[in-house]
């Protein structure tokens, strides 16, 4: 089993990350965490440049964790995690959480609140450090 | 003195309220544009032409010289911090003002490109309205068989100095020469090319061509090439330069300049070769070598200067003598043909305030466009953050409201889509576009010239060498067709060199 951490490069993502590492020591299991974009902008500040992964892989690295990073193009943030909790036998999905305005959720939807209606299993929804 | 006081003038209709609304929109449309790469001014010009029908002319060309002033300049900006150009014309920056900003100095790289921009633009403008009088007063003694070589010229120089392959410039203008022969001939009244199709006997319109290939060609290329992996963005403060980046940018931006302007107004000379010719004068005669290819500010500053100045030269031709040098004049021009004036030397006798309006629009805008880079160069990269298949799909709506507006006819549907067909087939084949939409517009014009000389000397071809003008023309023409063929016989060592620098 793996505990699957959706990773954005940002505080809340970092937040996330550091709860997945917990988590996955706490329960002995294999960490996965996921990077995607929709890839369809020319720049998108939620997609892990190759010297942030670097880092994560290094940390992860030092603390011993049995990890895999991966990223993936083309879908939506929150399909990509639910599909993969399906598919990857995963015990427990890891994401961050960030305010966002009611207006901004009626607008852009919330992919947080796909992920916690849809996932089929237990996710734990981490806030940034204050 | 009589040309300062119709700038004076022009300033004057220009400093009115509405005319300032429109250049500030003008110049915000153009830095957009310039920022986002594929969606460039001449595509924007196009697509905007329909919406301006109900405006005053000069109104609308207060517009269009903001978008095109505006383009080079938001070029520059993705250039720097995303190493994609966002226009042609500004490839030659992304090369040190991208490693600028990695080393940490996105900010004087910006800096430079923007008030490096404002210079050149701003003395380029000043020489537009300095050498411009002089281009009329030439162009007026030109007779038809003159104009006809000219325009054989823009031609021949449009298919072979400019991109990689002259059989896929030659391609690109024959498909535009054919698109402009649909219609009935206005010599005989001969339908030619209409298919029997009564709405064709107008001919197709240049709008509809225009956006066709631009608009929907580009957005149909992207739709094929969606998917692709974000670059990384350098995050950047409020440009700035200090003093030593003052004294090592001053130079090149006059030197750019210079570059930049004869240039834009030759015919296919473009805002590429200048910019290149001014990155590699700047790299031989810098004080740094050793940061050139590590980000040297005089490789940012240069080219950058050469673009906006060869944008000013550009309007030379156009305004003088109605030979456009590159796309957007080339659709600037139609938008002139679509408000029922003619471009040519009688432009400035019988629409002056049109033209000096447009003229002291460009300054003005120019100044625009410092104050909205300087500081807000790092909220125009955010646009870079637009997901395509929004942009792409307000482009697609204007483009198809722009052609029906022309004509009010269901067919110019039809027509936008093969033509979008044909504009992503030329993408997908690598043709340039540009001569495409120079036949277009120009073949009509040449074919009318070339006959009139024809009918003037009773179908003698000596009618067709008018006067010494045409003779340095097809002089010219002659060189630059046999000078592949010269340089494969007489090997020379030069030519190595030549390559190298």
């Amino acid at each position: 089993m793996t505990v699957l951490v959706g990773y954005v490069p940002s505080p809340e993502g970092e937040a996330a990350l550091r709860a997945g590492i917990d988590e996955a020591r706490l329960r002995g299991e294999k960490l996965l965490v996921l990077n995607t974009s929709r890839g369809d902008a020319l720049v998108d500040p939620r997609f892990a440049q190759e010297p942030e992964l670097a880092h994560v892989r290094e940390d992860l690295a030092a603390l011993g964790v049995d990890f895999d990073v991966r990223q993936v193009l083309g879908g939506d943030a929150a399909e990509e995690i639910v599909a993969l909790a399906e598919r990857a036998e995963v015990s427990l999905v890891v994401i961050g959480l960030r305010r966002r305005s009611a207006v901004g959720k009626l607008i852009m939807g919330s992919a947080a609140q796909q992920i916690l209606l849809d996932a089929g299993c237990p996710v734990l929804a981490v806030k940034a450090a204050a | 003195m009589d040309n300062l006081n119709n700038l004076m003038q022009g300033f004057a209709d220009v400093v009115a309220p509405m005319n300032l609304l429109l250049a500030l929109v003008g110049v915000v449309i153009g830095t957009a544009v310039g920022v986002l790469p594929g969606i460039g001014p001449a595509m924007t010009v196009a697509l905007l032409l329909p919406v301006t029908y109900g405006m005053e002319p000069v109104q609308a060309f207060i517009m269009f010289a903001g978008i095109f002033y505006g383009g080079m300049y938001g070029g520059s900006t993705t250039s720097i911090l995303l190493n994609t150009p966002g226009e042609s014309s500004s490839v030659v920056t992304a090369i040190e003002g991208n490693k600028m900003a990695k080393a940490g100095r996105a900010s004087q790289a910006l800096a430079t490109a923007a008030i490096g921009s404002f210079v050149a633009g701003t003395i380029g403008t000043l020489l537009l309205v300095l050498v411009t009088p002089f281009v009329v007063d030439f162009a007026v003694s030109l007779g038809a068989p003159d104009y006809f070589a000219l325009m054989l010229l823009s031609f021949v120089a449009v298919t072979s100095v400019l991109g990689a392959s002259r059989l896929r410039g030659l391609v690109s203008l024959l498909l535009g020469l054919t698109v402009g022969l649909v219609g009935i001939d206005a010599v005989s009244g001969q339908q030619r090319l209409t298919l029997g199709i009564p709405q064709l006997a107008d001919g197709i319109d240049v709008v509809v061509v225009a956006v066709g290939i631009f608009a929907v060609g580009e957005a149909l290329w992207v739709a094929a090439h969606l998917r692709r992996r974000p670059a990384e963005i350098i995050p950047v403060g409020r440009p700035w330069l200090g003093k030593s980046d003052w004294k090592r940018s001053w130079k090149p931006w006059l030197r750019g300049t210079l570059f930049g302007f004869p240039f834009g107004a030759l015919p296919a000379g473009g805002a590429e070769i200048p910019t290149f010719l001014s990155y590699a004068t700047e790299k031989r005669l810098t004080k740094h070598p050793e940061e050139f290819g590590k980000g040297a500010i005089e490789g940012v500053a240069g080219p950058e200067a050469a673009n906006n100045a060869s944008a000013a030269g550009t309007l030379v031709p156009m305004l003088a003598i109605g030979l456009p040098t590159n796309a957007t004049a080339a659709v600037m021009l139609a938008a002139f043909q679509s408000y029922g004036i003619q471009p040519g030397p009688l432009l400035f006798a019988r629409e002056s305030s049109l033209v000096w309006v447009l003229i002291a629009s460009l300054f003005v805008g120019n100044l625009l466009l410092l104050l909205l880079n300087l500081p807000l160069a790092p909220a125009w990269a955010k646009l870079l953050r637009i997901p395509r298949p929004y942009l792409y799909a307000g482009i697609l709506f204007f483009a198809s409201m722009g052609a029906y507006a022309v004509n009010a006819q269901p067919l110019d549907l039809f027509l936008l889509l093969i033509l979008g067909l044909l504009g992503f087939a030329m993408r997908r084949f690598g043709l340039p576009v540009l001569p495409l939409i120079v036949g277009v517009i120009l073949g009509p014009r040449a074919e009318l010239q070339g006959r009139r000389s024809l009918q003037l000397s009773g179908g003698e071809l000596s009618g067709l060498v008018g006067g010494p003008v045409s003779y340095a023309v097809y002089t010219v023409i002659a060189l630059v067709l046999l000078w592949p063929l010269v340089r494969r016989f007489v090997p020379r060592p030069l030519s190595r060199e030549g390559v190298r620098a």
